[in-house]
This record gives structure tokens, sequence and C-alpha cells, in this order.
């Protein structure tokens, strides 16, 4: 649980098994049943083959940090929060997935650091994916 | 002359007339007059007039309804328009779809306009995700803004490659001597690496003067046909190369280290027939120090995570350093219209192909000149464009 801004997610008809398994603090993905893609952003199209065909799987949540940076001047209503991490985590199941990575000192990250899903909960109690160091 | 199948665009076109409006700080013009302003500009050097104009092309940040407002506006009549819409490349895409047109005899001379407020116009620093995106409520949740995004490539190439915030810095360097010989350049006077390591943190690793500045402005471009161009006595550049790209983010399978100029440059220097070892001068996009960096490996200029030692002990100045690049001061500081710097990276590619850089950077015996335009979001999103400007043929 962060203090971070938190609105009310947009979902959409597209989107929406992602965010009713992230109310849940779990992480569904759509995988294609075309070519076996694990595709992100989460939708009912997969980029590597053109199949609309896919299935929703809940994935472990474990992932690995790719790149981040340390935001010491947000805009908007991020300005009070900073500094705070903006990153790409690599998840287990191989996406690159933008995130902010909570509840850690900036200055002890590393790329390539484990980090697990935590998910923050929007007024309406949709689920945003951040990870914790742990 | 033809330009049969897969015979490319080369000689297909050349480039008559540019403009880049002087101002940095204009209040009290509408975005549209800016827009008619520079189109006069770049009519005028070329010797033309709005009459001899029968396509136009304009991006998103031309006011109303795509193309047909400013059309209108100005009283084109078109055989042609284009509002092809891929952030800071647009308008090197412009040049392309030109050529094209103009090859298969479309239309002979062709009006590419670009301006913005964003200083007085309330319009923000932009590269923004729209709500109606598909991708917003997977990136517009975590504070992501233009630098961070920027910030997470300048990382991980330091983590990949060993780049140093010093390199990234000569970047900024070089831009700056380049342009405290522009009298119009926003920001004039030349800095240290010293200074730039020293300006405010906006977010690791890139700093205030690892950015771009914020000017209202704009620039135009006309491009007309080898027969066209016969008739005229400005100097006319002809086009040998184009390339553009739109490199995904792939499923989420994120490359951070590659951009989209790893496509639409070797594609600009197949059609042009030369490498870039034969390239005189580059405007290379600079909305960051970093993007120049990336996009200087990825255009082959040096390999792949050697950008850092390529831009080091004054590799970019001009007229002698390894590649000139940026000799107006560049987005870094000259300008940076509408947020979009690919208009004025043509405009000087076009200054030194003609000799008419400032005489201090001016590059003896410039015959070749590339320019290279990046939109939207660096190595994840993106649209990527390559122009080679050369010799006559
Ligand atoms: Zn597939």
């Amino acid at each position: 649980m962060s203090q971070l801004p938190t609105p009310n997610p947009p979902v959409t008809a597209d989107s929406l098994p992602f965010w009713e398994g992230a109310t849940d603090d779990r992480l569904v993905l759509p995988r294609c049943n075309g070519c076996a893609e694990v595709i992100w952003y989460p939708r009912h199209f997969c980029p590597r083959c053109g199949s609309a065909d896919v299935s929703w799987f809940e994935a472990s949540g474990q992932g690995s940090i790719y790149s981040f940076t340390v935001v010491e001047r947000g805009q908007g209503r991020w300005a009070e929060h900073s500094p705070y991490v903006l990153a790409y985590v690599e998840l287990a199941e191989g996406p690159r997935v933008l995130t902010n990575i909570i509840d850690t000192d900036p200055d002890s990250l590393s790329i390539g650091d484990v980090v697990h899903a935590s998910f923050d909960h929007s007024e309406d109690g949709r689920g945003v994916l951040r990870f914790t160091v742990r | 002359m033809s330009y049969g199948h897969g015979m490319g665009l080369r000689g297909a076109a050349h480039i008559a007339g540019v403009y880049e409006h002087p101002g940095r700080h204009l209040p009290d013009l509408t975005v549209a007059q800016i827009h008619a302003q520079v189109a006069a500009g770049a009519l005028a050097d070329a010797g033309l007039s709005f009459s001899d104009v029968d396509a136009y092309y304009c991006a998103g940040d031309a006011p109303g309804f795509g193309g047909l407002s400013m059309a209108d506006y100005l009283g084109i009549s078109c055989r042609g328009i284009d509002s092809t819409e891929s952030g800071g490349s647009s308008y090197l895409i412009h040049v392309q779809h030109a050529a094209q047109a103009i090859a298969a005899g479309h239309c002979n001379v062709a009006l590419i306009t670009l301006a913005g407020k964003p200083r007085t116009g309330g319009a923000g620093p932009g590269g923004s995700i729209s709500q109606s995106a598909p991708e917003s409520g997977f990136e517009n949740l975590f504070g992501l803004n233009v630098v961070a995004g920027y910030a997470l490539a300048a990382q991980r190439h330091i983590y990949e490659f060993g780049t140093t915030s010093a390199q990234l810095a000569e970047i900024k360097v070089a831009a700056s001597q380049h342009a405290s010989h522009n009298p119009h350049a926003f920001l004039p006077d030349a800095v240290t690496i010293e200074e730039v390591l020293e300006s405010p943190m906006i977010a690791r690793p890139l700093h205030r003067l690892d950015s771009c500045v914020i000017t209202d402005g704009g620039g135009a471009l006309v491009v007309v046909s080898p027969e066209i161009a016969a008739t005229l006595s400005r100097h006319t550049i002809p086009v040998l190369g184009t390339g553009a790209a739109v490199k995904h983010s792939t499923a989420g399978r994120i490359d951070l280290s590659h951009t989209g100029a790893s496509i639409s440059g070797p594609a600009a220097f197949a059609e042009a027939r030369v490498h870039p070892a034969d390239i005189d001068y580059a405007s290379i996009y600079d909305s960051f120090t970093i993007t120049v960096l990336i996009t200087l490996e990825d255009l082959g200029f040096c390999a792949k995570g050697e950008g850092g030692r390529f831009v080091a002990d004054g590799g970019l100045l001009a007229p002698f350093g390894r590649l000139p690049f940026n000799t107006d001061g560049g987005g870094l500081c000259n300008n940076h219209p509408a947020n979009r710097g690919g208009m004025t990276k043509v405009i000087e590619a076009v200054r030194q192909r003609r000799g008419e850089a400032a005489e201090a950077v001016q590059v003896p015996d410039c015959e070749l000149a590339l320019a290279h335009g990046t939109g939207g979001s660096l190595a994840t999103r993106m649209g990527s464009a390559t122009l080679v400007l050369g010799r006559e043929l």
C-alpha cells in the first residue's frame, strides 16, 4: 500500500479481465491461443500473430527491474509525491510493464533487483499494479 | 526521369525553400498566423508563391480539422493533402510523402508547415497519452512524464554500456557552443559539463540541462519536382534517401536500447546509396541528450553502446568534430517549436548543404547532410524518420 496517486483506472471491455483480477489483488494476463505469447498491455488481440483468440490466466506476480528512474520533479498531482520511483519491471512471464516501485528507499535500488506485485486500490476498488522489493 | 517499381525516391524531389520563424516567444500571434508566416517565408526563400503550391502537409500541431482548416486559411488549391501525425518526426515523413507524390506526378510544389505556442499558448510539454488511447490504463497511472520516459532509456543505457552523465552532458555542451553563434537561439550561452551536471535533477539521470527548450515558433519547407527546381534561381537540395519506421512495445517486450532509427536510418542510406561515414553533417533529434546518443548508434555512426565515447571530447562539435551536429544549437539550445523538433532538423541540414549556416559552424564542403526526427516515447512506441540530403545527381 503506497500513498501515490491512484485514480480510478479507465477500464474497458478490452481489458476487463485484467481489472477484475486486480480488484482481488491477482495479476491476470492474456495468453495468445495462436502463438502462446503472453500479451502486454492486456487486450483481446495478439500483436505478435494477429489472433483475437486469447485466454486469461493468473501470473506469478514475480519480476525484476529492467530499468527505473527516480522522478525528482513530478508534474501535476505527482509534484507533491516527488521523489518517486517509475520503473519497467520484467515479469517472470516475459512482458516488461510500466509501474512504480513502492515502499522502498530509492537509493537502494538497482536494475535486476527482484520485485513482487503489490496492488494499490483506487476509490472504485480497482487494483493498480505496483511492485515492492521485500 | 522515371521512378519505377522498387526504384526508391533518390532525387525524385528537391527541397527548394526553408524558413524558421525567428520568434521564440510569440504571445500576440495565433497558431494559424504562425503557420501562415512560416509558409510565406519558405515560399519566398524558394522564389515561389502560394498560387504555385498544389499540395499541403501538416501534423497535429495545425489548428482545426486535419489539414483542411489550414489549407483553407492559406487559400491553397490542393491536389494532394497529408496530415500524417507521428509527433516530432512528422515533418520528415511529410518530405518522404511529398517526394512520393511528386514522383507519381500527383503534385509539383508541396508545402509543409509546423507552428505552436507551448510557451504562451497554454499547452503543456506534450507527449502525454490521451485517455482514449488503448494503452492509457497501463501507462497513465504511474506519474510518467516526458522526461521520466527518456530517463528510463538513459538508465538502461548506463547499465548496459557504462555510459556516463558527463558523456550525455557533452551533447548539451556541443549544442550550446553552436547556439552561441545563432542570434535567434533561446539559450545563447555556452555551458560546461559541470554546469549541466549541477543543474537541477528532473528524473535521474536527466538534469534540466539534459532537456530541450520549450519555445513558441514554427518552420516550413517547400518540396518541388526536379523540373520545377531547374527553373528556380535558389540553390535547391535533392532528397537522396528517405526512411520511416514505427517501433512498437512488441507485446511488452520493450527494448529501451534501440529506437526506430535502427530501421529508418538504414532504409534512408540504402535509398541514397551512401553510408554513415559519407555524411558531412547531421541534424539529430535532440529532445534530450540521451535521444541523440541512442540515435547516433542506431543510425550507424558508431556501434551500439559506443555512443558515449563517440560524443566525448567534442565529437559533435562543428566544424571539425567527428560528426558536426545541430549547428543551430538544436532543440537543446536553439528552438523546439510546438515541442516538435523535426522541422528545424531539416531546415538546418538544408542551411549546411547550401553553405548558409553560421560562419563559425559551417562545415566546409558539406556535400551530404542527414536529418533525423523522433516522435512519441523513446524506444517504446515511437515514430522515426531519416532523410539524406545530397549532392547534385
Ligand atoms: Zn499470437
